[in-house]
């Protein structure tokens, strides 16, 4: 039994980067519809952004991660300022393309630092040691990762629901034309939901790196992972991304600890939460949480 | 000097022109009816002065802003609030919170960092509210204040629509078909509204109707669209037994 609750704290632990990542990602998508394959690399540009600033500079690493998560935002500004603001209207396909062109230029950009390759841990970010009850053990930065998602996502939700600028946001994302009859700069929100996943992805970079190490290509995996979380729980849904996240994190875990014992090769955790998503796709086309897309007539 | 002037405006798709040379000119607490058989350029004309669509030539003017290239935020800021042909509603939250938004997005949106959160400017929210509860009453939404907007009928969404627009306390309105689809009974409220808007509210009002029973009835002035250009304008007496505007009708009708 303290096996299976190991799995499970080690699955939630996961599935809050992956919804933290997924956050960001959804944000994007519910304000523009643009689906952004560089998310991967605003994770690894806030890890690495915070790595550099701590160990090369020497800063405490909470303002190095400050700092890394305001960096990250400006990043994500900009790009939708300089890259996709031109194809504002043009078709999906084309927006596409340039958000997988933005991940190869981003991913070239990171290989001339020295964060390219190799792995990297954050200096003393969280304290050692760990709680430990009925068998089982949660780290310290386990049990900090899941509170610090659970603090962070508490406050993007109330931002979103209080502030002006959430509510432009929702405004946008459910109807265009008539956010920019009430005087919504719908320009104005694409590159705030852009900075906003900024934030997120580059608190996800932070947890991964206080729980586990930093590299290039399992920062950029993340984002990849985003895909099965925001299908599962909706495009388009913030609450779908947050149980997504955990979901997908929980199955992965599980099916890694259960299954691959019997499965010559083991890999299960990468596979199984794909035919779970399936079988949801089945039943709910649009995800758990997604709208439908109702036909205007 | 006029409130609104459309001076001379074309507007190309690729080639064919939605809009031809068009002049428009609209005083200050005019109702001003825009008619004209199915794709004649009604809708593309409002959507050039809320700044949807931009002019491929000729200038747009609102007291005194130029309009031509401005986008339709900035526009609303000026005080030009439109509703829609086809219902632009958030259709899953409420009659009252699809006003509030109006409210919020525009208002307390322009006034930007000093009063991000509207938790703490209650005084501005206090008034906020108090506008829409007036429009509330005065478009007679009592019954579905509460209700989501996407359940109601499509007379009552309508009326939403334009009470949304009135939220922005504009000093121009532009109705785009407000009355499309409604049966009499919803179609007499609609004109009921709209003039009471002129009378009470003082705000200038395009109109754009397919019920020439109606815009005879109501209009100060008239426009005639037909293929992007205006074939008459005038007072509707006038208008009506215009021939360019009755061969239009015949011959749009064929
Ligand atoms: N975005 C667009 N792209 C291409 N053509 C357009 C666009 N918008 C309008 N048009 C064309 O411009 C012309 C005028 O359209 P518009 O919608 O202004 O007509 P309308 O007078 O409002 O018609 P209706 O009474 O049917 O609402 C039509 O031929 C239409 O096809
Ligand atoms: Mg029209």
């Amino acid at each position: 039994m303290s096996y299976f609750f190991q799995l499970l704290i080690s699955g939630i632990v996961v599935g809050s980067v992956y919804a933290l990542a997924a956050l960001g990602f959804v944000l994007i998508y519910k304000a523009s519809r643009v689906i952004n394959f560089a998310h991967g690399h605003f994770i690894a540009i806030g890890a690495f952004t915070a790595y550099a600033l701590a160990v090369g500079l020497g800063l405490s690493v909470w303002i190095a991660a400050a700092f890394a998560l305001v960096f990250t935002a400006v990043v994500g500004y900009f790009t939708e300022r300089v890259f996709l603001k031109p194809l504002v209207g043009q078709p999906i396909i084309s927006v596409i393309m340039v958000t997988i062109g933005l991940a190869s230029v981003f991913g070239g950009l990171i290989h001339l630092t020295p964060y390219g390759s190799g792995n990297f841990s954050l200096p003393g970010f969280l304290p050692e040691g760990g709680v430990s009850f009925a068998g089982i053990s949660v780290s310290y930065p386990q049990l900090l990762a899941v509170v610090f998602t659970a603090v962070f996502l508490a406050a993007f939700g109330w931002f979103f629901q209080r502030s002006t600028v959430g509510i432009a946001m929702r405004a946008v994302a459910d109807d265009q034309m008539a956010s920019m009859s009430l005087g919504v700069s719908v320009e104005k929100v694409f590159a705030l939901a852009w900075a906003a996943a900024g934030v997120t992805a580059a608190a996800a970079g932070l947890i991964v790196g206080a729980i586990s190490g930093l590299n290039l290509e399992g920062l950029v995996g993340i984002g990849l992972k985003v895909f099965p979380v925001v299908i599962l729980g909706g495009l388009d849904s913030i609450p779908g991304a947050v149980v997504g996240g955990i979901i997908i994190g929980l199955l992965e875990n599980l099916a890694a600890g259960y299954l691959d014992a019997y499965i010559p090769g083991g890999g299960t955790g990468d596979v199984f939460p794909f035919l779970v998503l399936l079988l949801v796709l089945w039943f709910k086309p649009h995800g758990l949480f997604g709208t439908e897309e109702i036909e205007r007539v | 000097m006029a409130q609104l002037s459309v001076e001379n405006v074309t507007l190309s798709f690729g080639g064919i022109n939605a809009l031809n040379g068009v002049d428009v000119v609209v005083e200050p607490g005019e109702l001003v009816s825009v008619i004209g058989p199915n794709g004649a350029g009604k809708t593309s004309l409002l959507n050039c002065i809320s700044g949807f669509y931009h002019p491929t030539h000729g200038r747009i003017t609102f007291e005194g802003h130029d309009l031509t290239h401005a986008s339709p935020h900035t526009i609303t800021g000026y005080g030009v609030a439109r509703a829609f042909q086809n219902i632009e509603l958030f259709g899953g939250v409420s009659v009252l919170e699809n006003l509030m938004l109006a409210r919020h997005t525009y208002l307390k949106y322009s006034i930007g960092a000093a009063s991000v959160f509207y938790g703490s400017a209650r005084r501005v929210e206090v008034e906020n509210r108090r506008v829409v509860e007036d429009v509330i009453d005065f478009m007679e939404l009592e019954p579905y204040r509460k209700a989501l907007v996407g359940n109601l009928p499509y007379g009552v969404r309508k009326r939403v629509e334009v009470a949304r627009a009135l939220s922005l306390e504009p000093k121009l309105l532009l109705l785009d078909e407000p009355m499309a689809g409604m049966t009499l009974e919803e179609k007499e409220d609609m004109v009921r509204f709209i003039l009471d808007i002129l009378a009470e509210r003082g705000t200038t009002v395009i109109l754009i109707e397919h019920d020439l029973g109606v815009v005879m009835d109501i209009s100060d002035r008239v426009y005639v669209l037909d293929f992007g250009m205006v074939i008459a304008t005038g007072k509707p007496e006038d208008v009506a037994e215009n021939p360019a505007v009755i061969e239009a009708y015949v011959g749009g009708a064929g």
